[in-house]
């Protein structure tokens, strides 16, 4: 099942590729973006392939059964998982490349090994750290795919409509800002369940509001604009004009969005964690395990700076690469020799 | 004359003011021929545009069309089935506006938006329709029509944006191009050489023009007849010479004599008294009579009726009728 989702991306990201390859503007702001943001356009490609890695997984095969362990034999595993040994954990915390546990200094099941060390469970650091990153990617894009679609459709329906569209829909935005998000988020979390699809709904429902203000606010502006009217007074379609004239024109709005919701998401995924509610295998979950850890002495730094510099590590660079591609995007900001 | 491809009779277009309707245009009539400038002079607010716009039913809401009846091209507009109207948008008449800085959208090129315009209504491929909207932006003379017709719009200069809205709005050669304030936005050298333009297009394309204007000058270079509004009603009406050179009504009077001219530079420059009323506090009778200089008792009551003074001249104006009466 998860396999077909990564197959299903994988052909969406190529037909995609393929179509702004044709198109002279994308072409132009792919060129142009490379240039100017090299670097975290690197890191944010780094963790989607991490994160397409451990999405892909089968039963069996590899180091699993030689070593005879029938809980990795009937589990499936994804590549990332692959990269280490199936039985790859310590009974406890070992630091960085440590011969013997923290505690008692008992010899390690795989000394030297664990580059960044073991949690409490004795689990690697270093894999737990990279499997976050799909947790982390799980939570921004899915649910801005969930936000950003369902503000447009409100948005653009109360702004460019009006009447009693717009009058339902901001019933429906006043209604939701008026609840405290967090509470709302954490009913919806323990009606619909745990797991990461039913938090990111859950993430979802609780954000969309604002950007929908927003769009619904531009939208409204969009309906009066001389090009709009001209539109009209040319015979074009209203449903026309929404897709050639108004949506193309909220474009740099629901990229700058994108970028916002989705470093706001996994920052937010990481209070939720706090507050014991996150998705499993969350950085934000690494975190707050390594909560308590902190008073201890000596201090137990490794699992929970992996996991800080790998959330920090992919929200800067996500914001960095957002910046510029509206910069890029926007024609009104092109230079004239492109 | 041939039929009209324009007739506006009696139309009445209202808008809400605080709890009742404004008519801002008053039973309106005019008849535009083919092949023929008539030109709509009046001050802001006179309710020029939103003739224009109700002729293409674009009124803004909360605005109305009440009344009257508007044919174009033989065709009821008031009664075409939405889909149809959007048929005859573009293709029967089309319009120009008055700010050709934002009346192109941005994120497109504008050879795409001449050529969205061409495919709207004609089965063309695009390949077609851009050769076509090259040709168009060689005829509304854009230097380099290969080049800028990949251009975004902040690229272009004013004056370049309104000949590239004037390609789009020729596009289907429209039997009637409605041309709003099309050169109040730009610099005067720049002016000239769009109504240059329009007035070989004109030809070229053998349309008829609406010209909507508060420029007397404009009209003066352009126009076959001139319809005068003020405050929702036309007041004056007749051919070039005959308004210009013969003014009757006192608001036109008052207009022409507003303009500034070299030969009278020595006196102070005159104007009309006064500002339009706003719609709802337009008086009874006359509506020109709070600001005329040749009010009589009888303006005060009674709104007066068309008084014809040639074959082509007609004036609504109670001296005026008394004038022709006596």
């Amino acid at each position: 099942m998860q396999n077909v989702v990564v197959v299903a991306l994988l052909l969406g990201a190529f037909l995609t590729f393929r179509m702004a390859r044709r198109n002279d503007l994308w072409r132009g702001a792919g060129r142009e973006l490379r240039r100017r943001r090299p670097l975290a356009l690197a890191v944010v490609l780094v963790f989607v392939v991490l994160a397409l890695l451990d999405s892909i997984s089968w039963i069996g095969g590899g180091s699993a059964e030689d070593e005879g362990n029938a809980l990795a034999r009937h589990k499936p595993r994804s590549v990332i998982d692959r990269l280490f040994p199936a039985d790859f954990r310590e009974r406890s915390y070992s630091a960085p490349l440590a011969d013997v546990e923290f505690y008692g200094g008992a010899p390690l099941l795989h000394p030297r090994s664990h580059l960044l060390g073991t949690d409490i469970l004795g689990r690697d650091v270093l894999h737990l750290t990279l499997k976050g990153a799909r947790i982390a990617l799980l939570i921004g894009g899915f649910t801005s795919l969930i936000v950003i679609p369902l503000a447009l459709l409100l948005g653009i329906s109360a702004g460019y409509y009006g009447g009693r569209i717009d009058d339902a829909v901001f019933f429906l935005i006043s209604v939701l800002a008026s609840i405290p998000s967090l509470l709302l988020l954490i009913a919806l979390i323990m009606a619909l369940g745990r797991g990461p699809v039913q938090v990111c709904i859950a993430m979802g429902v609780t954000s969309w509001v604002g950007f929908c203000r927003v769009v619904r606010g531009e939208s409204f502006k969009l309906r009066e604009l001389d090009y709009v009217q001209a539109a009209r007074a040319l015979g074009v379609s209203e449903p026309r004009i929404v897709w050639r004239h108004v949506l193309p024109n909220l474009m740099h709005l629901v990229v700058i969005t994108f970028v916002l919701l989705f470093s706001g998401l996994v920052l937010s995924e990481a209070i939720l964690a706090w507050l014991g509610i996150g998705i499993d295998g969350s950085w934000g979950q690494m975190i707050d395990q390594a909560r308590d850890e902190l008073s201890r002495d000596p201090i137990i730094w490794w699992n929970l700076a992996a996991a800080s510099v790998a959330l920090f590590g992919l929200i800067l660079a996500v914001n960095f690469v957002g910046d510029a591609v509206r910069d890029v995007l926007d024609p009104r900001t092109l230079r004239e020799d492109r | 004359m041939s039929e009209a491809v324009l007739s506006v009779r009696d139309l009445v277009t209202s808008f809400p003011i605080g709890d009742r309707r404004v008519p801002v245009v008053d039973a309106v009539s005019l008849a535009v021929a083919p092949r023929e400038v008539l030109a709509l002079v009046g001050e802001s607010g006179c309710g020029k545009s939103v003739t224009a716009h109700s002729i293409l039913r674009l009124v803004p809401r909360p605005g109305r069309i009440d009344a009257g009846s508007i044919r174009l091209a033989g065709r009821d507009v008031l009664a075409l089935p939405v889909k149809e109207m959007r048929e005859v948008r573009g293709r029967v008449a089309a319009m120009i506006f008055q700010e050709p800085m934002t009346s192109l959208n941005p994120v497109q090129t504008v050879g795409d938006q001449v050529v969205e315009a061409i495919r709207l209504h004609e089965r063309l491929s695009r390949r077609a329709a851009r050769a076509r909207a090259a040709e168009l932006f060689e005829s509304v003379r854009i230097p380099d029509p290969h080049e800028r017709i990949d251009a975004f719009p902040h690229q272009l200069s004013g004056g370049l944006k309104q000949r590239v809205m004037i390609a789009m709005a020729l596009a289907l050669r429209p039997q009637l191009l409605i041309a709003d304030e099309p050169t109040t936005a730009l610099d005067v050298t720049i002016q000239a050489q769009i109504l240059e333009l329009l007035r070989e297009l004109q030809r070229e394309f053998a349309t008829a023009i609406l010209l909507i204007t508060h420029d007397l000058g404009i009209v003066n270079e352009l126009a076959d007849r001139i319809f005068v509004m003020y405050a929702g009603k036309i007041v004056e009406e007749g051919g070039r010479e005959d308004v210009l050179a013969r003014p009757r009504h006192p608001y036109t009077q008052g207009l022409l004599r507003s303009i500034p001219s070299l030969a009278r530079r020595d006196e102070p420059l005159a104007e009309i008294p006064g500002v339009v009323p706003p719609p709802a506090a337009w008086p009874a009778g006359c509506r020109f009579s709070t600001r005329c200089p040749r009010v009589i008792e009888r303006c005060h009551g009674e709104m007066p009726e068309m008084t014809s003074l040639s074959e082509r001249q007609r004036a609504r104006c109670w001296v005026v009728a008394d004038e022709v009466g006596r």
